[in-house]
């Protein structure tokens, strides 16, 4: 195979990505970097599912956070109450995660624009309330802690093996997220962002492609709310909160709205930034807000996009 | 029937700065399609400045004029600083550009205030009033004749003066408004002058019941954006029968069923009148062009 076609092929941004998991520990110098590492992948797990639904299918939702609540309390309270294995309450979580959004969907995604995000907005307080006052099952606005994952004989704990755990998830992640925009489905959720009357015209069931990527989204939410809480071994109802909610659309938006690496670079920024901010103390949390707005103004496409544009201005 | 008066008298109170904020909301997005998050922050600005600058030794009314006139300039420093910049960007970035100048006024504000909260001391004193049984605050009253006459000002205004005429048009339909010479980026311009002003005042006002502090902001925007919504966004009734309605519903549900589930409740009704009127209870269908 040439050179040529390697680099051509539909799968090659994954290798990338693959081949960036493996070789940036090499310059790790230490435990911490695993950990951020680790934070890096598993929210841009969140945010490859909500890019799926806010770039391809262009519907907002400001409550994805009440999706990683579900899968963050699912191995929470799951092996507590239940002794369940803790992998499978990941996986009872992503189902529930879906089934939650198959029903919330229908009704809600028949909404448009701003009404689609005040009734995304409420779904997720919803969640979040619910977690805050159930106290008995959740341990109330305090939270509750999380029994480490246990893969048969293997107890899961460290930040290294979390990070290779979040990487490759995250890698199997992306090249799901990659085949489906090449799927009958992925062009369908195109024509959609569109123009909604074009794809309904052209025979697209408009209501059902919207509803099937609000499920995907939301299992991949749900599955990074899991792991979050797994790999921090602690949990507080602010991880289904809106400010939550918020930074996952941050995070979409920052990367590139519709591209699939820019949510991995969106979701760098936002968890690397707060880290380095620190340094400035109480200038952290306006610092933050003039960063995000500086790029927002700057890079209005989002930081890929924008580069990527660049790049092909150059080449020309 | 003392009960249930209670439980009004302070659902109003609070559905009075909710349909402020909303009004806050309406108003930026009717000029410019932009729904603005700092809307809290404006709020926050304003009961915090002026508990500050009171705390100098300055006159309360003096104080909460210059908060107001600060605000107002943070409110036209957001739209030429921060919004003209990133014009014709999408309405998701334009939003997360209002967040991110949301999280940036709450950092300088927990740097030049303090993380603390702060009270006012009430406008009229804070004897209640005893009213069928009920104990009703003076300074709801404040802000319930504060915010009629908020209202009643913005609509004489809107409806009477040639600027107000020009925000109709402006937000009608922009271009064809710049055609016939109105200055649509001044309307902007003067719809965030304005919007800031109504968010201080409401924060001034409901400062002596509520408390404040730096983060009060966020809710308060949510909880805005939502009456917005309920009332249909654009129509600034609807606004305003939003909030109140919200209020009601929160002070309702915290009286009659539990105080831990007032905002869930109140979510739970907005996505059920959303669902069965998708564009809210006071606004206009769109009707796509195809």
């Amino acid at each position: 195979m040439s050179l040529r076609a390697l680099l051509d092929n539909r799968l090659m941004p994954a290798i990338a990505i693959a081949a960036i998991v493996i070789i940036l520990p090499l310059f790790f110098p230490s435990a911490y970097y695993y950990r951020i590492g680790a934070l890096v992948f598993i929210f841009a797990l969140a945010v490859v599912g909500l890019n799926l639904l806010m770039g391809f299918a262009g519907q907002v939702s400001l409550g994805h956070a009440g999706f990683m609540g579900i899968g963050a309390y699912s191995v929470a309270i799951g092996p507590v109450a239940f002794g369940a294995p803790s992998w499978l309450c990941l996986f009872a979580g992503a189902i529930l995660s879906g089934t939650v959004a198959f029903a919330v969907g229908r009704p809600i995604l028949r909404l448009k624009g701003h009404y689609l995000a005040v009734a995304t907005l409420g779904f997720g307080l919803l969640v979040a309330i619910v977690l805050t006052n159930e106290a008995g099952w959740t341990g109330g606005p305090d939270g509750m802690s999380v029994p480490k994952l246990a893969l048969f004989e293997w107890r899961v704990r460290g930040s290294d093996a979390w990070y290779w755990i979040a990487g490759t998830t995250f890698v199997v992640g992306f090249v799901l997220a990659l085949n489906l925009m090449d799927s009958p489905t992925g062009r369908a959720l195109h024509a959609i962002h569109d123009s909604e009357i074009a794809a309904r015209v052209l025979g697209i069931d408009v209501a059902r492609k919207k509803l099937t990527v609000f499920v995907i989204s939301a299992t991949y939410a749900s599955v990074a709310g899991s792991y979050l809480a797994l790999f921090n071994g602690h949990i507080t109802p602010d991880s289904a909160g809106f400010l939550r909610s918020i930074e996952l659309v941050a995070m979409v938006v920052l990367g590139g709205m519709g591209s699939i690496v820019g949510s991995l670079v969106g979701a760098a920024v936002l968890v690397v930034l707060p880290q380095v901010l620190t340094t400035f103390h109480e200038y952290e949390q306006a610092l933050l807000g003039l960063i995000v707005m500086g790029f927002m103004i700057f890079l209005r496409q989002g930081i890929v996009p924008s580069i990527a544009a660049v790049f092909a201005r150059w080449r020309k | 029937m003392a009960e249930l008066l209670q439980f009004v008298s302070s659902g109003l109170t609070v559905g009075a700065i909710y349909a402020l904020v909303g009004l806050g909301f309406t108003l930026i997005y009717k000029a410019s399609d932009i729904i603005n998050f700092a809307q809290g922050e404006f709020v926050m600005l304003g009961g915090m400045m002026t508990v500050f600058v009171a705390m100098a030794d300055v006159p309360l009314p003096v104080a909460a004029l210059i908060a107001a006139i600060v605000t107002a300039g943070v409110g036209l420093a957001l739209h030429r600083f921060a919004i003209e910049p990133a014009r014709g960007a999408s309405p998701v970035v334009l939003i997360m550009i209002t967040i991110g100048a949301s999280i940036f006024l709450r950092g300088i504000a927990q740097i030049v205030f303090d993380k603390r909260f702060h009270s006012l001391p009430p406008l009229f004193g804070s004897d209640p009033i005893q009213f069928g049984g009920a104990a009703i605050l003076p300074q709801s009253l404040a802000v319930l004749g504060g915010a009629a006459f908020i209202v009643i000002l913005l609509w004489l205004f809107i409806e009477r003066t040639l600027l107000g005429k020009a925000v109709i048009a402006t937000s009608a339909n922009r271009l064809a408004a710049r055609l016939i010479g109105i200055d649509t980026r001044q309307i902007v311009d003067f719809s965030f002058v304005v919007s800031a002003v109504i968010g201080a005042i409401a924060g001034i006002l409901i400062t002596p019941i509520a408390l404040t502090s730096y983060d009060v902001g966020t809710l308060l925007a949510l909880k805005g954006f939502a009456a917005a919504m309920l009332g249909g966004i654009g129509s600034a009734p609807g606004a305003v029968v939003g909030g109140l309605l919200l209020g009601m519903i929160e002070a309702m549900t915290a009286g009659y069923l539990s105080s831990n589930y007032k905002d869930a409740v109140a979510f739970l009704i907005i996505l059920i009148v959303l669902i069965a009127i998708p564009q809210g209870l006071f606004g206009r269908a769109k009707i796509e062009r195809v």
